[in-house]
């Protein structure tokens, strides 16, 4: 029987696991992520987490949790820096560790650890411990490798052209793209993909705001380079990789005119979205009055005040759009 | 004359004041933390900043009142969130109507030349480097004698036979350190200090436990932020040593890794090899060194929303468990209160008195 290699489905899955899904399936491995997240995952994490954990990391908990007794390994890389220039928040630096010494019955870990900024072939080193834990070797690893890769230039082309890490995926398994409409306003939803994406923490936010007609450009569906040439906006770069995606990409679209409105949904407890969404408001003011929303999501997040609020932002933008057709100039500061 | 100031952090500004003034700058003493102080830093702070981001804006917030042009703080270097303080609490402050400027001083070891560059801007009769390092080197000097003499008010306090005659013997020392100017004034006072302190009369016999404290750097130098703990613990016949030191911490930081500091990151190496900014990688080092020096507990202090601490206390049971050490973390924020505090101090107290005493009639 092929090993079998668990892939907890938070954190970077959203981003990575079209890679490690193909070069563990590449090396005869049979991947089983522990998939969407549900509510008895998220009570699992809840009772095995420290409880001043932020929401993400006991959800992680409850995603490793549903996975142990199914599976012979599990992935989970401690992920340092992939840019060179910004690491990952601390609680991602020492995520192996955490996993390996609270919970109990875990299976062996494969924790490699990647950090670009300590040789050039990092990455690929990286992926070579990881496959020789499997013991696979040389050649097959490097074929395996170039076919992650592959994947995962596939993968980031289809987010970069507006499609969610949930569509992409269907997209590369099944190649055929789902119907796209125009809707009648365009949000910029910024925050971590563990929080955007995930349809069950996030209260099905994305979903909703389609079904309201608002298109929505994520943090995603830029390219870095873009991201990266928004020079300066800060006297000292924050430290985390997906903070400063973040509010670069707020810098971005915010100078462009095409934006309706900005969501920023954060995590109850994260210490890094204390700075990020402060400096998220400070720059929502210093460019133009664009109607803001932070979204502070919880283990008791409801259905109905996320979906109350969500609705009356989407009224207000609207009517102010409507406002501003007909008179254009009305929009300047409130 | 330039108007500076700088953090509360224990008795350093004692030390800061005097090289301050010495380098030609008109010092605002930074008041110790109050309710005042937290209520104006948790009112302006973002809600989930951490503790010390709030104590330290609320504390500027209470001297830029007064006319404050020049922050003085201490940068850290990522991944953590204290190199970020800075440039936070500059924004706030300017949105807030307050022309201050903060001046980071990050370890010289990684950045010379902004340390040189920023020492100039504290230089305003431009003193040569040599006098520069001459001040620089007797308020090293007070710093140590402050830190020396505290470590003693630790030993001393459980054994003390007069309930608070250590404490009131500690706030009448340290104005002598205080007043002490000159290398040998400062070594000298240092000295009287200690034989006043040797004086309180102590109980030799008494079974006092010993503690070891480690947890973040500033809740763990700034009593007013840890509601005084090492005190309470005093009372309670329990022996405190602190894990940080602002002389051990600073050298530290600014000459290469100590030996000291090796072992303790050997020491975590099996539970947590990676370094996660603050000092989280320390708290697991250090406990499992307290735990092999023999102390009958560790404490955790942290503030609230601490990444680095989060994942040590996450790891901490495990290594309480392998190494048969109670550990109790204290997640501390503003609306920690100290009665609440009091009963889990004693409770753990009685705890670790009877695993001792399990122990020896083992
Ligand atoms: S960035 Fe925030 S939400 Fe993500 S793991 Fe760190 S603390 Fe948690
Ligand atoms: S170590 Fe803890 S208290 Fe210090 S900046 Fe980081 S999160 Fe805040």
């Amino acid at each position: 029987m092929a090993v079998r290699v668990g892939i907890p489905s938070s954190l970077l899955y959203y981003l990575y696991y079209p890679a490690w899904n193909t070069f563990f399936s590449e090396l005869g491995a049979r991947v089983i992520p522990s998939g969407n997240t549900t509510r008895e995952i998220l009570d699992l994490g809840v009772k095995e987490a420290l409880a001043d954990a932020c929401v993400p990391i006991k959800l992680y908990f409850g995603h490793v949790k549903a996975l142990v007794g199914q599976v012979d390994y599990l992935f989970i890389p401690r992920v340092v820096c992939l840019n060179r220039e910004t690491t990952y928040c601390p609680k991602f630096l020492g995520l192996p560790d955490m996993i390996l010494h609270s919970i109990k019955n875990v299976p062996p870990l494969i924790d490699v650890r990647i950090d670009v900024r300590e040789e050039r072939d990092a990455l690929f080193k990286a992926y070579r411990q990881a496959g020789q834990v499997l013991g696979a070797t040389g050649r097959v690893i490097i074929q395996a490798y170039r076919k992650a890769m592959a994947t995962e230039r596939r993968f980031f082309s289809l987010l970069r052209k507006g499609w969610s890490p949930h569509e992409a995926l269907q997209i590369l398994k099944t190649g055929s793209r789902p119907p796209k409409k125009k809707g009648r306003l365009t949000f910029a939803v910024l925050g971590y993909p563990y929080l955007v994406y995930d349809q069950y923490i996030s209260v099905g936010l994305l979903g909703r705001l389609k079904k309201m007609g608002v298109d929505v450009v994520t943090v995603e569906n830029l390219a870095p380079r873009v991201l990266y040439r928004q020079k300066d906006y800060l006297e000292k770069r924050l430290f985390w990789t997906l903070g400063d995606l973040v509010l670069r990409a707020a810098h971005y679209l915010l100078r462009r005119t095409n934006i309706d409105g900005v969501i920023h949904v954060t995590a109850f407890g994260c210490g890094p979205d204390s700075l990020v969404g402060k400096y998220l408001e400070m720059a929502v003011h210093q460019y133009r009055n664009v109607p803001f929303m932070s979204l502070s999501i919880d283990e008791h997040s409801g259905d109905a005040g996320i979906a109350t609020r969500l609705e009356a932002f989407v009224d207000m933008v609207m009517r102010k759009k409507e406002v501003g057709l007909q008179c254009p100039g009305s929009l300047s500061p409130m | 004359m330039p108007r500076i100031t700088f953090p509360h952090v224990g008795e350093s500004y004692r030390s800061f004041k005097m090289l301050m003034e010495d380098l030609g700058n008109e010092v605002i003493l930074p008041p110790r933390p109050s309710k005042r102080t937290l209520d104006l830093g948790v009112r302006y702070a973002p809600e989930f900043a951490c503790f010390p981001v709030k104590i330290l804006l609320g504390t500027y917030l209470e001297t830029c009142p007064q006319g404050v042009e020049l922050i003085i703080t201490s940068g850290g270097v990522g991944p953590c969130r204290a190199g970020h303080y800075a440039q936070l609490h500059k924004k706030i402050l300017r949105s807030l109507g307050y022309q201050v400027d903060i001046v980071v001083f990050e370890p010289p070891r990684l950045y010379p030349l902004e340390f040189l560059h920023n020492i100039q801007r504290l230089n305003p009769h431009r003193m040569s480097y040599r006098a520069i390092y001459e001040c620089i080197r007797r308020a090293w000097r007070k710093l140590q004698a402050l830190d020396n003499v505290e470590k003693l008010t630790h030993k001393i306090r459980p054994r003390e036979t007069v309930r608070g005659a250590t404490t009131r013997a500690y706030r009448r020392v340290l104005e002598w350190i205080d007043r002490a100017y000159s290398l040998a004034e400062i070594e000298e006072a240092e000295q009287s200090a200690i034989e006043e302190l040797k004086k309180v009369p102590q109980d030799p016999y008494r079974d006092v436990l010993r503690v070891g404290i480690v947890g973040e750097v500033y809740v763990l130098l700034e009593p007013a932020s840890n509601l005084e703990i090492e005190e309470t613990l005093g009372n309670l016949g329990v022996e405190v040593e602190r894990s940080l030191f602002l002389t051990g911490w600073t050298r530290d930081n600014t000459w290469a890794e100590t030996t000291e500091g090796l072992t303790v990151k050997e020491a975590a190496l099996p539970y947590l090899p990676e370094l996660l900014g603050g000092h989280g990688r320390d708290s697991i080092g250090n406990t499992v060194l307290y735990a092999k020096r023999g102390f009958d507990g560790v404490i955790q202090l942290a503030p609230f929303t601490c990444i680095p601490e989060i994942v040590a206390r996450t790891i901490l049971p495990r290594v309480s468990e392998d190494h048969s050490i109670p550990v109790l973390t204290f997640f501390l924020d503003e609306q920690t209160g100290k009665a609440g505090m009091a009963t889990r101090l004693e409770a753990f107290v009685d705890l670790m008195r009877r695993k001792k005493a399990a122990r020896r009639t083992a």
